[in-house]
Formats: structure tokens, sequence, C-alpha cells
């Protein structure tokens, strides 16, 4: 028992993702390849977003509850970027748009300056109401004249038509811009007020996007995303699969008669397309999730990262040599929020489409956060693990609610109320389930699966 | 309108309607959740999270109730039933404060643990109250205000004083304001004059201090959710009787609440309450629509022809937002000198 206990401490890391893998394994066998593919990549960008939430908490103990917002900042320029530019709302009011933006960061910059200058208060202020006013003015008149254009199919300004890729790295640029101001505001001062700054400026965030349809069409989605892997319909075209998968199956073909065999070949071909295509994904994925970590890993061992865990482990101490907590702070906020701009972006390029309902602070900020504190607050493998057992828990927490209304339907007598009142709240659950875990293990295991390994001194 | 005159007494009438009345009872319902706020930062020092969740589950508790006694017929005319269960209301709510209490923060008070960590288990918290709310009662907006509606409406004003433009004052505006004044007058005599209350404010100031001068912490913390619990749930069943119940907003609430209680100057009971009348009069003011004032006001070739609204109602909370971020940009105190702006 001893022993057994040893080896769980000195291999947690290995054990702990070896258990995941038997378990996704399991699922693999019982259900389909694609499912778990799908779950494995919904994982892995979540634990993309986990690792930028970390390096907040763990290196610098900034709490950010508004992750939310930042992985939206990185779904908009998704759409922002790769969707091509509606010419005919271009037109009707691009120009209109732009010169009204340019009002606004012109008043706000002019107020910036005046105040600097010890301008008197009251003039700045009438300045900026007046601008305000017009700004606000144009800027309507604009968003009508673009939302008119074809609002069924258009109704906005569309993207720039570039590729993808290039949206994940301005998704971690907006990110990070608006952490950067968040930060810049709130970092000096009190720790809590970085955090109801975060959480109003999620929420913000989302408003905007909800109803403003001339930026990215609000409510009314935005479907058919440019995708950076091919297509199904593509890959089922392709012969080399079609060679791979009936190689594959070829036993089992040989056993049928021929036109079974083309039957069979097709389903197989089908189903090897779509765990493909989400393979490609997974790749991608994994590759950016390793860079991240490799960087930051290598950046903790560099003289920035000294002071990072300098800063960290005492920070009386490192103030006292002079170290700059509150920028040392902001840089790490902009990190890590840019990292959480990045998977949302990669979120929504996944999803192939653009739903700003889907932006739930249970689901972007809450199950993020409980991701990091059941993996191991600070422990950035910790992160990872704990993005897959939370995303595993998170997706299979439904169908369990259902089997366990089931089970109990049939202890309880049929056309029951109560178990009517039940299926239709069950869901709700989910906040208490994911509230009492957090709680849970912020209580009784505040390290976590993977606690952060000892302080060096 | 059928004059180009101008008409500065209808013009006050209508505002009086659609900014002033609604302003003091959302300004009235924000400084009950305001006061909450500052109670449990000066005492417990922490920002809780769950505020707007509680006073969500404070209400259901309300509507359960009143839905109990509205079936067995137990109602008084005139009066709406909720405000009859208030006072059962709020020794449920103050028990399920108590046992979170209990539960979950007592534990990093004992091992005196960073601020953020408890205002992260309050996120846990508020996470399992919106839970319990939403799985009682549902997602979707409900009413439960019964009784009179208005103490006079706007058929009365106007066949009284003869004016064009009426004024209707709701039952809930006048329970609102009045209930928030006098709970108010109550909290503020409790704390100045009441020994208790006098024991809490020292043990606010100086823990330590406290202890040697022989208060108990327990009972400190004790008689601080007591007051929460009360001020939770009346601030929840009146936004509700106001505006109708609905799990999301309460949740939202959060957002005006911290900026008034920062815009006072957090851990200051004053500051909470002028911050949320500032926060509430912004919202209103900036997002009602002015042109039938307007209309009112200026000679008819000056008449507008849009809505005259400064900031869509979609972002009443935005406000909220941009009134925290200049305040702590220009004075982090806040108005009222409040505690502390940096970790201790």
């Amino acid at each position: 028992m001893n022993n057994l206990n040893n080896l769980w401490q000195s291999y947690r890391a290995v054990i702990s993702f070896a258990l995941m893998g038997l378990v996704l394994l399991f699922v693999g066998l019982n259900q389909s390849w694609a499912l778990v593919i799908g779950i494995i990549n919904m994982s892995l960008i979540s634990a993309i977003m986990a690792l930028g939430v970390n390096i907040q908490w763990g290196y610098a103990g900034l709490f950010n509850v508004g992750i939310m917002g930042f992985a939206a900042l990185g779904g908009v320029s998704v759409v922002l970027i790769s969707q091509q530019p509606v010419t005919e709302a271009l037109d009707a009011g691009g120009i209109k748009m732009l010169l009204a933006l340019a009002l606004g960061a012109a008043t706000i910059a002019a107020g910036v300056l005046l105040n600097r200058r010890g301008v008197n208060k009251w003039v700045i202020s009438l300045i900026v109401v007046i601008g305000y006013l017009f700004t606000r003015f144009y800027f309507s008149e604009a968003s009508k004249l673009i939302e008119k254009v074809d609002p069924a199919i258009t109704g906005y300004l569309g993207g720039f038509g570039l590729p993808v890729a290039l949206s994940w790295v301005v998704g971690g640029l907006a990110a990070a811009g608006a952490a950067w101001w968040i930060g810049k505001i709130t970092l000096s001062l009190r720790s809590d007020y970085l955090a109801i700054a975060t959480l109003g400026i999620s929420e913000i965030i989302i408003y905007v996007i909800k109803n403003e349809d001339w930026f990215v069409r609000g409510l009314k989605n935005v479907y058919g995303l440019q995708r950076p892997v091919p297509y199904e319909v593509d890959m089922q075209k392709s012969e080399w699969l079609q060679n791979i998968v009936a190689w594959i199956h070829r036993s089992e073909l040989q056993l049928l008669s021929q036109s079974d065999q083309i039957d069979k070949l097709g389903d197989y071909i089908r189903e090897a397309s779509v765990v493909f295509v989400k393979l490609s994904y997974s790749g991608l994925f994994l590759v950016i999730l390793v860079a991240f970590i490799v960087l930051s890993n290598l950046a903790l061992n560099s003289p920035w990262g000294r002071k990072v865990r300098a800063i960290r482990d005492n920070e009386v101490a490192a103030s006292a040599m002079g170290k700059n907590i509150t920028r040392q702070h902001l840089q790490i906020f902009v990190i890590g929020s840019a990292i959480v701009g990045v998977a949302g972006a990669l979120l929504v390029t996944y999803d192939g489409i653009f739903i700003p309902t889907a932006y739930q602070p249970l689901r972007f900020t809450f199950l993020i956060w409980v991701m990091v504190i059941v993996g191991g607050s600070g422990n950035n493998l910790g992160s990872v693990l704990g993005a897959f057992i939370m995303w595993f828990i998170w997706i299979q927490s439904g169908p369990i609610g259902l089997w366990v209304v089931e089970m109990l339907g049939n202890y309880i007598q049929e056309g029951n109320t109560s178990l009517e009142f039940i299926e239709d709240r069950v869901h709700y659950l989910r906040l208490i389930f994911m509230g009492s875990i957090m709680l849970l293990i912020m209580r009784f295991s505040p390290g976590g699966i993977l606690p952060e390994k000892n302080k060096e001194l | 309108m059928t004059s180009d005159s101008i008409d500065i007494i209808n013009a006050f009438a209508l505002l009086t309607n659609f900014v002033i009345l609604p302003a003091l009872s959302y300004g009235s319902q924000l400084a009950l959740g305001a006061l909450a706020v500052t109670l449990v930062y000066s005492v417990l020092r922490f920002s809780n999270f769950a505020q707007g969740d509680s006073m969500a589950f404070g209400t259901m508790i309300v509507i359960l109730l009143t839905g109990f006694m509205i079936g067995r017929g137990w109602t008084i005319s005139g009066i709406p039933t909720a405000l009859l269960v208030i006072p059962i209301a709020i020794v449920f709510t103050s028990m399920y404060l108590l046992t979170m209490d209990r539960l979950i923060y007592r534990h990093y008070r004992k091992i005196k643990a960073k601020s953020i960590t408890i205002v992260m288990s309050s996120i846990g918290v508020m996470f399992v109250t919106g839970g319990i709310v939403r799985f009682v009662l549902g997602a979707t907006a409900q009413k439960f205000e019964d009784g009179e509606r208005f103490i006079f409406s706007v058929r009365e004003f106007k066949a009284y004083t003869g004016l064009e433009q009426g004024i209707a004052f709701k039952t809930s505006q006048f329970l609102t304001i009045t209930i928030a004044f006098l709970l108010v007058a109550f909290v503020f005599y409790f704390l100045q004059k009441t020994k208790t209350g006098k024991a809490m404010r020292a043990y606010s100031d100086n823990k330590e201090l406290a202890l040697l001068s022989g208060i108990d912490p327990d009972k400190m913390v004790q008689i601080t959710w007591l007051l929460v619990a009360a001020l939770t749930t009346i601030a929840g069943a009146l936004y509700g009787l106001d505006k109708g119940f609905a799990p999301q907003q309460y949740h939202l609430l959060l957002l005006p609440i911290f900026a008034s209680v920062i815009v006072g100057g957090i851990g200051s009971p004053v500051g909470a309450i002028a911050g949320a009348f500032l926060v509430a009069f912004s919202e209103i003011l900036l997002t009602y629509a002015y042109k039938k004032f307007l209309i009112y006001l200026l000679p008819l070739s000056m008449h507008p022809s849009s809505l005259v609204q400064l900031i869509g109602t979609e972002y009443k909370y935005a406000i909220s937002f941009v009134i925290l971020v200049i305040v702590l940009l220009i004075k982090p105190t806040g108005l009222f000198k409040g505690k502390v702006i940096v970790d201790e």
C-alpha cells in the first residue's frame, strides 16, 4: 500500500494522463472514434485557454473573471479576418462607419491629450460630449445603412478575406489589447478590482457582439467560416484515403458480395473522412498547445522568469529589490489573456460558425477556472490534465443527468409531474455541480491533482 | 402635440414619471444590495460575488411563499402578499447564508487565506446559488406582484391635476422607496448607536484590537450575515416586485452593485447608498429617450425627429462599468473615502 502511494507520488502526472487516456479509449471502443477525437479536440482548445488562465493565476495570482470576453474577442477576429468583405455594404455605409469610428477615436484622443495639457475639466467634458453626440449620430446612420444590405444573408461589413490562420494571431492581439487596458486601470489597486473589472468588460464585450449587427451580424450568427483543414466531402473523393480504408478493412470486405462491398466501403470512407478531418484539427491544436507550454517553460527559466518567480514567491522581498510588481503583473496579465484570445479564435475556427449566444459565463469563464483548479493551480501540465478531465465530465454530465432522471422514472410512476419538472430543469444542476467541484477542490485539495512543485528558494 | 408653446410643467411631469420615480426606486434597490456588499467587505474582508445570486435566492423564497399564501387564500387585499412573507423569507435566506459561511468562508478565515481566494470561493457560491434558483424556479422571467398596482394611476393623476402628461406612482415604487429608507435608517442606527453595532465597527476597523477588547468574532460574523440576509432578501423582493423576477437579471445586478460600492468608497455604508443613486440616475438618464421631453420644451421648429437617446437601453450595464472605470482612474478611494485601495 505504501509502495503504491510512493508510486503515485512520484509518477502523478504520468498515471493521471494514462488513466485519462484509458477512459477516452474506453469511450472510443464503446461509442465512436469520431466522438472521442471530438472530445480530445475540445479538451485541447480548453487546455490552451486554461494555460492562459494558469499563467495569470499561477505566475502572478491574478484573478481573471472575464475569460469569456477574451475568448469572444478571439472569435470575433476569426469573422473579421477570414470572412469575405461584403462589397455592397462597404459601398453603402463603409466610409461613413469609418468616419464615425475615426471621429470617436479622435474625441477620446482629444480628451486624453487636453487632460494631459491641464485644460479646464469642464471644457474637456464639453468637447467629449459634443464629440460623442456627433459620433453617435454618424454611427447609427452608418449602421442602419449597413444592416439594410441583404439582412438575411449579410447585413454586415464582412471581414478582410485573409487566411484564417492570421485570425488566431489577431485574436491573441485583440485580447491582449483589452487586457492591457483593463490591467493598466486596475492592477495597481486592490486585487479584487481586477476581478470586478474583468467581469464587467467580458459582459460588455458580449453585449456589443450581440447588439451590433453591422459588426459581426449580432444574433443572426455567422455561418460557413473558412477552414484550415480540408472538407469531408473532398476527402471522400481522394484516392489515397479510399485505398487506406480499403486496406484496413480488406479481410472483412473480402467476405462480402460485390455490391455489399461498395456500400460497406462507402460507409467506412465516410466515417474515415470525419475522423481524418478531426484528427487534422487535433494535430493543429496539439502543436499550438505544445508550443505555448514549451515557450512558457522557457520563459520561466529565463532571467525574466526568475523575476516572475521571485515576485510570485515573495512579493514584498521582490519589491524591496526594486522590481516593479505592477508592471510585471501587467505583462503576465496581457500574455495570459492573449493566449485565451488565441484559444477563443481556434474554438470558433473549429466550430465553423460564430454564435454569440454560445458565450455563457458558466461554459467559458467558470469551466476554465475549474479546469485550472482541478488540474493544479500554477502547474501548466496540471491545467492540461484539468482541461481533459473537466471537459470530459462537462460533456458527459448531460447524458448522465438524463440517465439519472430515467432511473428515477423507473421508480416513480408514469406521468408524474415532479419527474417532468426534473427533466425540464436537470441542466441547471450543472451550475450546482460545477460550483461544488470547485469549492470542494479549493477546500480539501487546494493544490489540485498535479500540485505545483515546491517554491524554489 | 397640439400647441407649439413651451410647457415646462408637463415636461417636468414627464421626467418625473419616466426618470425620477424609476431611478429613485431602482437606486433604493441597488442601495440595499450595495450596503450588503459593503458590510461583507468591511467585516469579512472580501468582495462578495454571490450578492446578485443571493438576492435571487431570497426572491425565490419570497415567490414560493407568496404562491403558498395565495393558494391558501391568506392574503390581505391591497397589499402585495410578497410583503407579508418577507420576514419568513429573511429567516430562510439567513439560514442559507450562515450555512454557506459555516461550510465555506469560515475555513478561509481560519487559515487567514488571501482575500482573492475568498473572492474565488464566493464565485463558486455564486454558481451554486444561481443553480439552485434556476433549478427550482426555471430561468424564465415571472411576475409575483398582486394587490393594488398603483398608489395613483396616470388617469387619476390627469383627472386630478388637469395636466396633459400623467404621472403614475406604482405601489412597488412607493414600497421600495419607503422600505429602503426605513431599512437604511435602521442599519445606520444599529451601526452607530447599539452596542453590537459599535462592536461590529470596531471589529471591522481593527480585528486584533477588537479581539483584545473581548469582542466575539464569530458573533460579529453571524450578525453581519443576518443583516446581509435581511438587506439581500428585501432588495431582491423589491426589485422583483418592481421589474419582475429573472435569474439572469439578478446575476447581472452584480455590475451596478459593485459600481455603486466602489464609486461610494468600498467599505463605506454612506458611500454605498450615494453610489447606488448615482449609478441608478446615470443609467436611467443616459438611456432615456428625450424626444417627448424636448417637444414639450422646444418651439415647434426645433422639435427633434430622432429619439434623442444618448445610449441604447441594451448597454445599460456598460454605464455602470464606465462609471467604475472613471472612478478607478480618477479617485480609486471613491467619493466617500473607502477602506483600502491596495491589498493588506
